[in-house]
């Protein structure tokens, strides 16, 4: 994946995902600029490891990324909401009985 | 703020749109304001004011600008640190101001400002940066002091911002000031060192301590009742405390810390207000300050023409970059 | 090299991050936390470990292995002092903190070095650093050569870091127990600058009709200071023949190949030009040290005794 390299001399913006101890998910950390993937991964381990914060990068350029759309918060969230029953603690008659 | 509303709605829709458009603006706005009565956090896709957008950009950015510019005072002394432990923490240390500038114009271009913008207002002059950082490091002393008290005065700025209304700029604050702490105290140990070696190194520590003294208190900028826009700040939960609370608790900070230095202060009027339970110091010059600030100060013109000569050096090497990727990406869509 | 998003990078155990560790102690003798135990090959070894362990007596040179330390220091101190300068001034900010981190890996690597050739006579890094005048540096010509434009730069990291991987690959298997884990950090991140500088030089190279020019002009610059890396003297030949080191002529058939397939790739040819004299191992350098040492050592040598 690379992104639309812009003309002259600016280069795109990477976001950057590090990993901070195995077995825990890569989690955003910033964002940096680089001309190509091979550079932000580089760009990226200067500096958002400098100390030693963690052991796996992924860049991805910023333009590739989809996010959903901040006015659309109450259709899109709110759905979840008042369905207590898939929570554990909705469960209250089998609280105490072990290994449940 | 009505008026801003307005302003941000383009002349030339239906009656239709427009009407659209201011509902989808109020709702924003109320939005908005929730999230502020709740401190809460606004995040880069989320309707704000346009003047907080601008607010916010303004700051973030002069705030990558001190760093980016505030490397140079240090830079200057990398290749003349008096030993290696001393020059492999001045250049760690230089080299996460780079860091922190660049963590501050990632949370600046979230607000749609892209950074070489930024970084042309700021080499065409247009942009301000810490005012402080346009006096000289004459001395080695300069190190600590600067490490020290300039450090130390952006750490009490800059925790309050961790908590900052606009999600990426706090975000980037949390991570500077963690990564700050160790650029305090570095600087105070440079002092301690200094002031109980010879004495001739604990007159540099005196002296480089008198110099900075003023400057750093005015990196809290202006007093509060000629501050016009911090109450606005305050309002949008950017800012958390005022100038003048800011300043006169680091002062109470710097006097305990100054007796462990066995240095003084330059300021025979600090003391400690038992009825507002407060530190107080002595007059500062804000003639000079607002001097330097344009432009007056006895480094601006050499602080800015290194950041134009680096940026300007590096012109073919970002050409040069960006068109190699070009042609690979055109080769690899070949393939 | 893999350009997929899912690339990663597996990060050096410390290496960056322990700058400020030995900052609580004062004085030349180390960070009193250092634990000597830590000089193995593999741990993230500090200077400041080396440097306790040579004041304990836990290690100490050999007068052969004191003179190899100090030449490897000298050159990597020397090329620290020269990129430290880029910091505040690189072609981008990205690229600030890239050079700062190289800088930083070199100077960790000096102190290293420095702190245990100074294990013979009871010397700090410090006395070594700034207390030697310019004839008693034993670096190789081309750590010295002037930054340049940037590409003059990457095309001496270039050749400089795979000189040093080649150089301290082998040297994790000396038997000299210091040398070998001093060798053994240090391999790591010259790794990287392998690494770092060929990513430029392929870019420089094959990126727009100026900056190739630029990268082609930066090779011709640093080229004649290649030969003097690969000689052998008396010094070498001790050190190989007691398992402590190996001859520097022997790293040259690896350097060429390696440094040849990435030349290759951005199309440049080896510069055909006639190889400097040199005499840096033994303290007979080019115009350009003097000024670099006078400026490293102008302070400490103003307040001789201090400390800092």
């Amino acid at each position: 994946m690379s992104p639309e390299t812009p003309a002259g001399n600016v280069w795109p913006i990477w976001e950057v995902f590090v990993r901070s101890s195995r077995g825990l998910s890569h989690v955003h950390a910033g964002s940096l600029h680089a001309p190509d993937a091979a550079m932000a991964l580089r760009n990226a381990r200067d500096l958002y490891t400098r100390r030693n914060e963690g052991v796996s990068i992924w860049v991805v350029p910023a333009e590739a990324i989809a996010s959903s759309d901040p006015d659309a918060k109450g259709s899109f969230f709110e759905s979840p909401q008042g369905k207590d029953y898939r929570h554990a603690t909705y469960y209250t008659k089998s609280e105490g009985v072990k290994h449940l | 703020m009505a008026s801003q509303t307005l302003q941000s709605v383009p002349a030339e829709l239906s009656p239709e749109q427009l009407a659209e458009a201011a509902r989808h603006e109020a709702e924003g706005q109320a939005y908005f304001d929730r999230v502020m009565a709740d401190d809460s956090r606004i995040e880069p896709r989320d309707w704000m004011p346009p003047a907080y957008r601008k607010t916010l950009i303004r700051q973030v950015s002069q705030h990558a600008h001190s760093e980016i510019i505030g490397m140079q005072p240090e830079a200057n002394w990398i290749s003349r640190a008096p030993s290696l432990k001393r020059k492999a923490i001045l250049m760690a240390k230089v080299q996460d101001e780079a860091g922190h500038g660049l963590y501050l114009y990632s949370a600046a271009e979230t607000l749609g400002q892209p950074r070489d913008q930024m970084m042309q207002d700021l080499m065409d002059g247009k942009a301000k940066y810490s005012s402080i950082f346009n006096y000289p490091a004459r001395t080695w002393a300069d190190m600590g002091a600067i490490g020290w008290m300039v450090d130390g005065a952006a750490i009490a700025n800059q925790v309050p911002l961790c908590r900052a209304s606009f999600g990426p700029y706090g975000r980037a604050m949390v991570r500077v000031c963690k990564e700050e702490s160790f650029h305090q105290r570095q600087g105070f140990e440079i002092l301690l060192e200094l002031s109980h070696g010879t004495p001739e190194q604990k007159q540099m520590a005196q002296e480089a301590v008198n110099r900075w003294y003023a400057p750093a208190l005015m990196m809290f900028g202006p007093p509060d009742d000629d501050s016009p826009n911090s109450k606005q700040s305050m309002a949008w939960n950017i800012k958390r405390f005022s100038n003048d609370e800011l300043r006169n608790r680091f002062v109470g900070m710097m006097m305990e810390q100054v007796k462990v230095l066995e240095l003084t202060l330059p300021d025979k009027d600090i003391r400690f207000n038992e009825e507002t339970k407060k530190w107080e110091h002595g007059p500062l010059d804000w003639d000079e300050f607002h001097e330097v600030l344009k432009g007056r100060g006895p480094c601006n013109a050499q602080r800015l023409e290194r950041r134009r000569e680096a940026h300007e050096n590096g012109t073919w090497v970002r050409e040069a970059a960006a068109a190699y990727a070009r042609k690979q990406a055109e080769k690899e869509s070949a393939a | 090299m893999s350009t997929s998003p899912e690339t990663t990078t597996e990060t050096h155990d410390g290496g960056h991050g322990d700058i400020s560790v030995g900052v609580a102690t004062a004085g030349t003798s180390g960070d009193a936390t250092a634990s000597a135990t830590r000089i193995t090959p593999g741990n993230a070894l500090r200077p400041e470990d080396i440097a306790l362990a040579v004041s304990r007596g836990a290690a100490k040179p050999t007068e052969d292995a004191a003179e190899l330390a100090l030449r490897l220091g000298d050159d990597a101190l020397i090329l620290a002092q020269r990129l430290g300068h880029w910091i505040s001034r690189a072609p981008e900010l990205e690229e600030d903190i890239a050079l700062g981190n190289i800088a930083l890996d070199q100077l960790g690597h000096a102190r290293s070095f420095l702190s245990y050739a100074g294990g013979l006579n009871g010397k700090s890094e410090d006395d070594l650093a700034y207390f030697r005048d310019e004839d008693e540096f034993r670096s190789i010509e081309l750590f010295e050569q002037p930054n340049g434009d940037f590409a003059v730069t990457i095309a001496r990291q270039f050749v400089v870091s795979y000189y040093q991987f080649e150089l301290y690959r082998r040297l994790t298997e000396s038997t000299d127990a210091t040398l070998a884990g001093i060798a053994a950090k240090a391999v790591k991140e010259v790794d990287y600058h392998r690494d770092h500088s060929t990513q430029w030089v392929l870019r420089l190279a094959l990126g727009t009709d100026e900056s190739r020019a630029k990268m082609i002009h930066g090779f011709n610059v640093i080229w004649p200071y290649v030969d003097e890396l690969f000689r052998d003297d008396e010094l070498t030949a001790r050190l190989a023949a007691a398992g402590a080191a190996v001859e520097p002529s022997s790293l040259r058939a690896d350097f060429d190949r390696l440094t040849g397939e990435v030349l290759a790739e951005a199309l440049l040819d080896i510069p055909q030009v006639p190889a400097a004299l040199g005499g840096g191992r033994q303290g007979r350098h080019s115009e350009h040290l003097g000024f670099m040492v006078a400026e490293m050592q102008v302070l400490a040598r103003q307040f001789p005794g201090a400390s800092w």
